[in-house]
């Protein structure tokens, strides 16, 4: 790890003077990724501002019948409050899908949407990666890209992002809520990533000064057909082969507003608005979740060891459907595939 | 300009296994070195170092969390508990005694996080049963394989408590 200065915030003006003054200056919350890459010498900021005790940690009800969740919520305590068990337990499901219970105690709301999207050579200094060091190439591309991504990555990196969280969120129409040096500004989970284009080294729309407050839910929950599966090559911690994240309102056997979302396959959380509208006033029938599955997945292009992506991808996204429809959502402790 | 010049020692506190202790550490001092290095408490294992194995696992204010991505500055004022810290009065933690009854370790050098991580999963009160102790005690790698019996000890414990 590389030797830096350290402040501890106060308050989220103080947040914004200190990125002020530092441009190398990181924040830190949970730590759980940036202090990994700082051990990796990939992440060198010169000062770590302190933000863990910032007054962000309160699950608060709007008046619009939505929820305003503070970025420094832990994921464990968001995965377990009773608002989210009741009202939007995809969301819940898919934290306990990701990490560790070590490390959903430590990471924070915010923090999880600000882990990096990453691959293996992304860590490993050795080797060529634009996401690390801008214009030196991707060593994913003609390598190990068995993990990588199979839409909307490019030919400057293929890397995924591992969050699972953000999966739901993104089902679910979350928004970002962000502060900085102009003021505060919201916006759509969906908009916060960035696939990956000619500038890969840079994940996200957050702005150089700004820090999340407060993630937004809307007051759909989806609480009665949802489902959160997850796939990897080990039962739990394991990032995602493919996840998906499925939410239904159902009429009968009519599907009347759908919701889905991939993880694993991209360098953002892959949601098309295409593929729900296809679903809406349709029956919940397999034929109909494969022709979802297809319009989802669109455009996908495999590398030479992912190409089992594209087939599984399509697979999951039905059986997710399936499992919301019939209000059997996947279990993350009990790991048959209903 | 980024500041260059060399942090100062940051003076902390923590109350460790229900003792105060005051330090001094600069900003990019873990809280596993500053456990091991710093108040000799070697019970705290490093294994990877980087989150993914658990033998680091201590509880910071009754929560289990991997004390090698943890830094011990952001800690200040905090209650650590380590597994020299679990055993009371020179009684063992029903966690450490169901460890020995179903042999729940060989090399031993998981176990210290195993059993600091098992302790934090009884606190949360969310494992009922085989399964679910198995997925929330996912974060704790036994390279010797003794998954069976740590699982075994887990519930004698849980159903003692």
């Amino acid at each position: 790890m590389n030797n830096f200065q350290y402040s501890r915030a106060n308050d989220v003006a103080d947040v914004i003077r200190l990125l002020a003054a530092d441009p190398g200056a990181k924040l830190i919350a949970g730590g759980t990724n940036l202090i990994d890459l700082m051990k990796e010498n990939v992440e060198r900021p010169s000062r770590l501002i302190d933000i863990s005790r910032l007054p962000l940690r309160n699950v608060e009800e709007t008046p619009d019948q939505g929820l305003r969740i503070g970025a420094l919520v832990p994921n464990s305590d968001l995965a377990y409050h009773p608002l989210i068990e009741q009202r939007y337990p995809l969301l819940a499901s898919a934290i306990l899908a990701g990490a560790s219970a070590q490390l959903r105690n430590m990471a924070s709301v915010g923090g999880n949407l600000m882990q990096r999207t990453r691959c293996a050579y992304f860590y490993d200094t050795t080797t060529p990666c634009n996401k690390r060091e801008p214009g030196s190439g991707c060593s994913a591309i003609d390598g190990l890209n068995r993990n990588h991504a199979i839409l909307g990555a490019s030919n400057s990196c293929i890397a995924t992002n591992p969050s699972d969280m953000s999966v739901a969120l993104a089902a679910l129409g979350a928004l970002v809520h962000i502060a900085g040096p102009t003021g505060e500004r919201t916006i759509a989970l969906t908009d916060f990533h960035r696939i990956p284009g000619d500038k890969p080294h840079v994940d996200t729309n957050l702005s150089t000064g700004e820090i999340i407050t407060a993630i937004g839910l809307p007051p759909r929950g989806f609480a009665r057909n949802y489902s959160y599966l997850k796939i990897r090559d080990r039962l739990s911690y394991a990032f995602a082969l493919v996840s998906v994240a499925a939410a239904l309102e159902l009429e009968g056997n009519a599907i009347s507003e759908a919701r889905l979302a991939l993880g694993g396959v991209a360098h953002k959380p892959w949601r098309r608005l295409e593929a729900e509208a296809a679903l809406r006033g349709q029956a919940a029938t397999p034929d109909h979740f494969g022709r979802a599955a297809d319009l989802l997945l669109e455009g996908a292009v495999a590398g030479s060891h992912n190409g089992f992506k594209l087939e599984l991808a399509r697979r999951a996204v039905v059986r997710t459907l399936m499992q919301a429809a019939s209000g059997t959502p996947q279990s993350q402790a009990h790991k048959k595939i209903a | 300009m980024a500041d260059t010049t060399i942090p100062e020692r940051i003076p902390i506190n923590l109350v460790v296994n229900g003792e105060r202790r005051a330090l001094e550490v600069v900003p990019w001092t873990t809280l596993l070195d500053a456990l091991r290095d710093r108040l000799e408490l070697t019970g705290t294992k490093k294994g990877c170092d980087h989150g993914q194995c658990g033998a680091c696992t201590v509880l910071v204010d009754g929560r289990r969390v991997n004390s090698c991505l943890t830094l011990a500055v952001m800690k200040d004022g905090a209650e650590i508990t380590t597994i020299e810290g679990l055993a009371r009065d020179g009684t063992l933690h029903p966690l450490q005694q169901a460890f020995i009854d179903h042999d729940a370790f060989q090399c031993g050098y998981c176990t210290p996080g195993q059993i600091c991580s098992a302790a934090g999963l009884l606190a949360e009160g969310r494992a009922r049963d085989a399964d679910e102790i198995r997925e929330l005690m996912s974060g704790n790698l036994c390279r010797c394989g003794a998954y069976p019996n740590i699982v075994a000890a887990i519930e004698q414990a849980m159903s003692r408590s």
